[in-house]
């Protein structure tokens, strides 16, 4: 017999002496609304407002990115070809960004900018996706990460995005900076992935 | 009176050590209630709910498993099935060899623990690198996890500087963000150089064949995005049923195991990469790995299946927060462990017998479950199997019961010990000769000894029954 067979068979004589097997609830939406939920016109408000309180960064203008970037001297990255003739305009000329993202030289990226599959305002998070993001690498190597978001694209909390999870083979939902809290309890920003996680709102 | 093995380890832990599992697992505990509390109108019907969800899961896997290896099959994944631990090691050897891959990157699994496959493969020369921050200490130590959700809450920063010293990684430094930058630095150029990345799953969706993984430190994503091929671990009960229902699960899993609203990282990964997508695996696996679990679903202790490996009962128990992980002597430590532990150990139940009995029962574990497991009722019934097997350790630490047999089952004897345990009341405990109730005395007192009062009062009871006219 297979694995597999031997597998289920197992399972199916564990459970054939069972009564009746427990059903399926159903379950109420509220049950899961976060109290005080804010319910403002504008879903930025709250998003923002969850995003800096997970130690994110939001900004409303791509001048507000490059002074950020600049202040830091962060002036070597990388843009999603598609975003970046809207953006450079706003770019001085020593910044270096490249539209193609070299797995080589990883450590060569202070910045990536993607576009973002969605958010979600409850918990301050950025929903990537292989098809809406250029490169999974840009994204989480280097150490800041930029992810372009519009106000229409943001769900108001993690049901509403989860029921809406579009047909991709790979989604990630980002909240805030990579961290870890491995070492005595103490929380340290930028393991793995970003240490700075930026949501840019534009159109 | 003789202690059980979990204690005589708990008394040898360094009181530094034991001041902060019991710090930092009461921190994240208080947090968590807080957090639950503040933000959701009824948060206990939402673990029930959960558990009902999870508990409907483990009593139909036999449609379930079936229907979700088609779909992940139609979503271009290949499933393969391990009976054993031994099993799921060789599946993903085959794997690898397949592909002629040397190099495994993984991230943090507790299945992949449990059949030690890291250690596995190299034997077999092959590298198999944790990545998870912790997880990776825990491997250059050649330790083990003593926690399921913070595997070295046991060490402190001079241990893990030393360790950093030791492996090359920079002269000692003790700073905890020196030692993550260097484990950044160090394991980036690991993932990108690696054939493979090693996950597990949190949950995986009946629905839609998509798998869910949750970090905080962007590892699992890292290994899912320099790799060619992804390999995922997943013991078969990590089902649910509905993609809606990862939304329930989602909101408790964050809030229980790390007082966080979502983990920094909630991954959805239903199959290879796209096309058109430069990064992440080409090829998909899934390792469906049984090792015990449908020898647990044919018992009444199957509930513990619904387990997602939150942590919340180790945080919240008062044996655990005194003993620490490793005095569990397994992969799953804290009350879910004292449960699941023998039970996975196939045949080997005796040697972990004594675990169902180091719990005070006060239910505590259950309160926080976010899956509202019995763990109680569970840890009742293990001890009753422990002495129904006669697993000497299931009587480890238990005091001598003999003298009390021999009374409860003569009747005389029993009522001349009753009327002569009023003694009890004139001579000091500290001259008894029974161990126990000296030990009983020496932080409390005794009650006063005022035996026969229940035989009286039956007997008054069972009198005025038969004065009253039957009605």
């Amino acid at each position: 017999m297979s694995s597999r067979d031997q597998i289920l068979s197992r399972v199916r004589a564990a459970l054939a002496p069972l009564p009746r097997r427990a059903p399926l609830p159903e379950w109420d939406r509220e049950l899961v609304r976060v109290r005080q939920a804010q319910t403002a016109a504008d879903p930025w408000i709250p998003f923002a407002a969850r995003l800096r309180s997970v130690s994110g960064t939001p900004l409303t203008a791509v001048s507000d990115l490059v002074a950020l970037l600049a202040r830091s001297g962060w002036r070597r990255g990388y843009c999603d070809p598609v975003a970046w003739p809207a953006l450079a305009p706003a770019f001085p000329r020593d910044f270096q960004v490249e539209t193609a993202f070299d797995r080589t030289r990883v450590d060569d990226y202070q910045f990536g900018i993607t576009v973002a599959a969605g958010a979600i305002a409850e918990t301050g998070t950025l929903v990537l996706s292989d098809q809406v993001t250029s490169a999974r690498l840009a994204a989480l190597a280097p150490w800041v990460h930029v992810a372009l978001l519009r106000r229409e694209q943001i769900f108001p909390d993690i049901t509403a995005a989860v029921t809406a999870l579009p047909d991709d083979p790979n989604i990630i939902w980002c909240t805030g900076p990579s961290k870890t809290a491995d070492v005595e309890g103490i929380l340290i920003e930028g393991v793995h992935g970003p240490g700075v996680q930026v949501a840019l709102l534009v159109g | 009176m003789p202690n059980q093995p979990l204690d005589q380890f708990a008394a040898r832990l360094p009181a530094e050590q034991r001041a902060s599992v019991y710090q930092s697992t009461k921190g994240t505990h208080e947090k968590r209630t807080q957090l639950l509390f503040d933000q959701f109108a009824d948060p206990d019907r939402l673990r029930q709910i959960a558990g009902e969800i999870k508990q409907h899961v483990v009593e139909n896997l036999d449609t379930y498993l079936p229907a979700v290896e088609a779909k992940l099959r139609a979503n271009g994944a290949q499933v393969h099935w391990a009976a054993t631990g031994e099993e799921a090691c060789a599946a993903v050897l085959r794997i690898m060899q397949a592909r002629g891959a040397r190099r495994m990157v993984k991230a943090k699994t507790m299945v992949s623990e449990e059949i030690g496959l890291a250690h596995y493969l190299e034997e077999r020369g092959l590298e198999a690198l944790e990545t998870d921050l912790g997880e990776f200490i825990v491997q250059i130590d050649h330790d083990h996890p003593s926690h399921i959700v913070r595997p070295i809450i046991h060490k402190n920063r001079r241990e893990i500087a030393a360790s950093f010293e030791r492996e090359g990684l920079g002269a000692y430094n003790d700073d905890p963000e020196t030692i993550t930058r260097r484990a950044r630095q160090f394991l980036r150029h690991k993932y990108l150089q690696a054939d493979v990345g090693l996950t597990g799953a949190n949950f995986l969706s009946v629905e839609s064949g998509r798998i869910v993984l949750v970090t905080n430190e962007g590892n699992s994503r890292f290994c899912l995005a320099a790799t060619r091929c992804h390999i995922a671990l997943i013991g078969i009960e990590k089902l649910v049923p509905r993609d809606r229902d990862l939304g329930l699960l989602l909101n408790l899993l964050g809030r229980s195991g790390t007082a966080q609203p979502l983990t920094v990282y909630t991954e959805f990964i239903s199959g290879p990469r796209r096309p058109g997508q430069p990064d992440g695996p080409e090829e998909m696996h899934v390792v469906f790995v049984d090792n015990g679990r449908t020898d647990v679903l044919a018992t009444e202790c199957r509930d513990i299946l619904r387990c997602i490996r939150c942590g919340a009962c180790l945080n919240v128990c008062p044996v655990y927060r005194q003993a620490s992980g490793h005095a569990y002597r397994s992969v799953y430590p804290g009350p879910v462990g004292a449960v699941l532990s023998p039970l996975l150990a196939q045949g080997n139940f005796a040697a972990l017998a004594d675990l169902p009995k180091a719990s005070s029962l006060c239910g505590a574990c259950n309160e926080v479950c976010p899956v509202n497991i019995p763990i109680p009722d569970l840890l009742l019934r293990l001890r009753a199997k422990g002495k129904e097997e006669g697993a000497p350790l299931a009587s480890a630490g238990a005091p001598p019961m003999g003298a009390w047999a021999l009374l409860a089952s003569q009747p005389t004897a029993w009522k001349a010990a009753l009327a002569g345990g009023k003694l009890l009341n004139y001579i000091p405990a500290k001259l008894l000769p029974v161990p126990a109730l000296r030990a009983w005395e020496s932080r409390r007192s005794l009650p006063e000894w005022r035996g026969g009062e229940f035989r009286r009062w039956l007997r008054a009871r069972r009198r005025a029954a038969e004065r009253k006219p039957a009605p």
